[in-house]
């Protein structure tokens, strides 16, 4: 896979100041195309202010983001979206009062077109491209592991099941950096074994991860490389076995964690 | 689930007769005016045209507010300006006698644009700040109605522009009284066919967009703007798109009233006027067009009912003590509050409201997320 | 006589009130994100039940003078509207605080239109005028003329202004204020009592618009059912083009909606070549809200408003 790495997403000294704190000093990474790219740090290191700086949430104070050589700073969320760049969110942001299906339709929207008068003539088109949306959903719900769940609504869904739905409201967008900010938090050892599987089998779908993570050994196991934050720097980049034998990494964040 | 269990048996009796049903509400459609008419004399079949009226710009302000959760407070705005377009376009104010066809959709038109142009620089901001915006725009549209009769004679002032056209087809005028059955019937009977027809032309494209690819990014920006535009939505256009499409809706009604009416004046476009139909939409279930429907024929009915308390009062206590108008107003408010404290998502609630007005209670909630999957 | 100074002065005068109305909207704002639509009918009420007390008082000592009149007719105003808006936060807002946004503000509507409406029915439609016990002096001031009512209600607000500084800042309730402004969880986990910050709050508004509505009817003259609702819509304007939740910013923003209406209505004729005359004057407020949410939508001074987490 490093021989023939093709940069995805570069992210170049991007710096975010609330204020007079800065939350992200200067933080450099590149993503390659098909692999799994781990983001940790301790809390408030800065991991989300990062995701939501990449995904036109927040502006930057400073520094450049490029998907695939084109430049995405600036961009409003949905311009990113449209770009094929996905995300899905730490305190889980589903549509709570629209069905499990409805919410994956959604994600559908950037890929579709029909406008007002589509919606009112209901064409021969219009009748189409709502019935590939509806398809294309209800695949995405079983690909996810929600194929029973189509009709009830997101707010009802278990925990798990709100964060597979997350999943797969994003990738009805047809992302090819999908950006996950802690997918398997509070989730028990089986589930968290269930989400790692479904990661896989996106990579091998095709899809470029990004992962912010807490559970360093999901991390350590499944990532290709990772970055570790601290304090709104980035402290380390590799290969799990080399960031995890980075001095500076135990002592900021797997030393603190272990005692 | 909100009928109550004596009617379920004829309601289930109906659903599985669609065609039967479907018929027999068309008839009852069509009797109807003949109906109120025959039993409660002419003025109420007036009444019935006011319903209809009603419910076309409850169901405009119905995509803003119930479908994309826009606070809208100054619709009658658009409502104002159709009808004075209408006016403009058709009466001798300015000498011009354009045929309805090309007026209504004018009158729509530029109602629509005045929507984008109030949308565009206020939509980004928080909802209440655009509650208050459209509220003022109400009122500017009103003091400009009021006053633009110097130097330039455009609106007359507070007396209003007159004899304006009645929608006419061909040499067939909807304003004169008509000949059937060998009787002779009051024009409002026709408008009332006119007015029902483009209710369920407005109600078909109303359940169209609620249920497309537009309808949807309206519930997602309604639900949660930022997942909404992290999905590729285009938030600020998708809000703009229902705002347009409401005054739209608003102004081809405007322009309905005036013909109907015959004349016009600021008087008819108070904030009330507003007000009114958002409570339409709140008191039926905000999202739910059958609730925007019984909405709009409670308020626009019982106020002409409350006529009568004025006679009530009379026969009781010899004298009216408090003029039924004023208690007209007064009852609205209360009904506002308690509808909010009591039953916040309306009489006829859609499921997506409900579940949102009650999601205080989580234990009740699972409840009913339970009940709602054993149906499904 | 010097137009610009003249109108400088009036704007001035009725913005000093426009700033009193705009605290109430501003403080409710900043720690509810409400918009108290309700807070206009508040100041009506005020007013009314001012000149009923100073109507009772000329007809049992017509020999008091004026100033001890009004102050009458306040004392018993203030409390009369502390008591209604502490019982409409209580009624009508408070069970609604985690609803959604839109469900308190149709409560807000709705109780605006019960108070427009009793008012109605118990002072009427007609308008009632303030009587003239009131000094009326007239000052020459800078080629302009000042009255003593003017220069009064100049006083008043500023004092008004001023003890609401105080509270707000060096008592312990205005920091229990403040604290819950930035933040109602923290405030709580600190030992804030939230809502008896929240009822304090309308209750501290709701006595400053009974000022206001006295000073209002007492400067026109007349007092009337439906003045609130103007009023409350300027006043909420001026709070937003100071910055909403920032109290220096409503004062601010209320002082210079009145100078622009001011000087916007003994101006719109010469701007417009005759087009548009003053009774456009109720416009300006509205165009100057939409300007400044499209401009500067922070306000001037900054917003400072608890946002929802």
């Amino acid at each position: 896979m490093a021989a023939n790495a093709v940069t995805l997403l570069r992210v170049v000294g991007v710096s975010k100041r609330f204020g007079g704190l800065a939350a992200l000093d200067a933080v450099s990474l590149e993503v390659r195309v098909g692999e799994i790219y781990g983001l940790i740090g301790p809390n408030g290191a800065g991991k989300t202010t990062l995701f939501n700086c990449m995904t036109g949430l927040y502006d930057l104070s400073s520094g450049e983001v490029h998907l695939d050589d084109e430049p995405v700073h600036g961009l409003k969320p949905h311009q990113i979206a449209l770009r094929g760049f996905a995300r899905t969110f730490q305190n889980i942001r589903l549509f709570p009062n629209m069905t499990a299906l409805e919410n994956v339709m959604v994600g559908r929207h950037p890929r579709t077109h029909a406008g007002v008068i589509g919606a009112v003539l209901r064409d021969r088109r219009t009748r189409a491209e709502e019935r590939a949306i509806r398809e294309r959903a209800h695949a995405l719900m079983d690909y996810v592991g929600l194929g029973g769940r189509s009709r009830y609504l997101a707010g009802h869904l278990s925990y798990g099941d709100q964060r597979r739905l997350e999943i797969a409201r994003a990738l009805a967008t047809e992302p090819r950096l999908l950006a996950l900010d802690e997918p398997v938090a509070g989730m028990n050892p089986s589930e968290r074994r269930q989400m790692a599987d479904l990661f896989l089998k996106l990579r091998e779908g095709g899809t470029t991860l990004l992962l912010i993570e807490h559970d360093v050994k999901l991390v350590m196991g499944l990532c290709d490389r990772v970055a570790v934050l601290e304090y709104g720097r980035k402290i380390a980049e590799g290969t799990p076995e080399v960031v995890q034998r980075d001095p500076a990494v135990i002592a900021a964040y797997l030393g603190g964690e272990q005692g | 689930m909100s009928i109550p269990r004596r009617f379920s048996s004829v309601h289930a009796w109906f659903q599985a007769r669609p065609t039967f049903a479907l018929v027999m509400l068309a008839i009852s459609l069509m009797a109807l005016p003949f109906l109120v008419g025959g039993g409660l004399g002419n003025s109420w079949v007036r009444v019935l045209d006011f319903v209809l009226l009603y419910m076309l710009m409850a169901l405009g302000l119905n995509i803003v507010v119930g479908y994309a959760g826009l606070l809208d407070l100054g619709y009658i705005a658009f409502y104002a300006i159709g009808a004075y377009v209408y006016a403009w376009l058709a009466s001798p104010h300015f000498g011009l006698h354009l045929p309805f066809w090309m007026v209504l959709p004018i009158g729509a038109a530029i109602a629509g644009v005045f929507g984008v142009l109030l949308g565009a620089p206020t939509l980004r901001l928080r909802g209440d700040y655009l509650a208050i915006v459209t509220l003022g725009f109400g009122e500017i549209i009103r003091i400009f109605m009021n006053n633009l009769n110097a130097p330039f004679n455009l609106t007359n002032g507070p007396q209003g522009i007159n004899l304006i056209d009645p929608i006419g087809i061909g040499g067939f005028s909807f304003g004169k009284p008509f000949v059937l059955f060998g009787q002779t019937w009051p024009p409002t009977y026709l408008y009332y066919y006119l007015f029902l027809a483009f209710t369920l032309l407005f109600i078909v494209i109303a359940m169209r967009l609620q249920d497309s690819r537009v309808g949807r990014a309206w519930a997602a920006v309604r639900e949660d703007e930022v997942a909404a535009a992290a999905m590729g939505i285009n938030t600020r256009n998708v809000k703009l798109l229902a705002f347009a499409m409401g005054a739209t809706f608003g102004g081809l009604a405007g322009g309905l009233f005036s013909a109907f009416q015959g004349f016009i004046s600021p008087e008819s476009f108070t904030l009330w006027e507003s007000i009114l139909v958002l409570c339409m939409i709140v008191l039926g279930g905000m999202g739910n067009i059958p609730g925007v429907i019984l909405g709009a024929i409670l308020l626009t009915v019982i106020p002409e009912a409350l006529r009568y308390l004025g006679d009530m009062q009379r026969a009781a206590f010899g004298q009216v003590i408090v003029d039924p108008a004023d208690l007209r107003m007064l009852l609205f408010g209360f009904a506002l509050v308690a509808m909010m404290l009591f039953r916040p998502a309306g009489l006829l609630p859609s499921r997506v409201r409900k579940r949102e007005f009650a999601a205080r209670d989580g234990a009740r909630e699972q409840e009913q997320s339970d009940l709602y999957d054993a149906r499904a | 006589m010097d137009i610009f100074t003249q109108q400088l002065i009036n704007g001035l005068v009725l913005g000093s009130i426009y700033a009193l109305v705009a605290l109430g909207y501003t403080m409710v704002y900043g720690i509810l994100e409400l918009i108290n639509f309700a807070h206009g009918e508040v100041t009506m009420i005020g007013a009314m039940v001012a000149l009923t007390v100073i109507g009772v008082v000329m007809g049992a000592a017509p020999d008091l003078p004026g100033l001890m009149m009004v102050a009458a007719g306040l004392l018993v105003a203030i409390p009369a509207c502390m008591a209604l808006a502490f019982g409409i936060e209580k009624v009508a807002y408070r069970p609604l605080r985690r609803a959604p946004r839109l469900a308190p503000l149709i409560t807000a509507i709705g109780v605006s239109i019960i108070l427009q409406n009793l008012a109605m029915l118990v002072w009427g439609r007609q308008y009632i005028s303030f009587p003239p016990i009131l000094p009326h002096n007239q000052h020459e001031f800078l080629g302009a003329h000042i009255t003593d009512l003017q220069i009064f209600i100049v006083l008043i607000s500023l004092l008004t202004m001023a003890i609401l500084v105080l509270l707000v800042e060096k008592t312990r309730l205005g920091r229990a204020m403040r604290a819950t402004a930035q933040s109602k969880e923290v405030a709580e986990l600190m030992g804030v009592n939230v809502d008896r910050v929240i009822s304090a709050t309308f209750v501290i508004g709701a006595a400053i618009a009974a000022v206001a509505g006295v000073m209002v009817s007492a400067y026109y003259g007349l007092a009337h059912y439906y003045m609130g609702f103007m009023l409350g819509l300027k006043a909420f304007s001026a709070a937003v083009l100071g910055g909403i939740g920032n109290i220096a910013g409503a004062m601010l923003g209320g002082l210079l909606l009145g100078v622009i209406e001011a000087l916007g209505a003994g101006y719109i004729g010469d701007l417009t070549g005759g087009f548009l005359g003053s009774h456009y004057q109720d416009v300006f407020a509205f165009f100057v809200l939409i300007l400044v949410l499209v401009f500067r939508p922070s306000g001037l001074l900054g917003e400072r408003v608890a946002h929802r987490a």
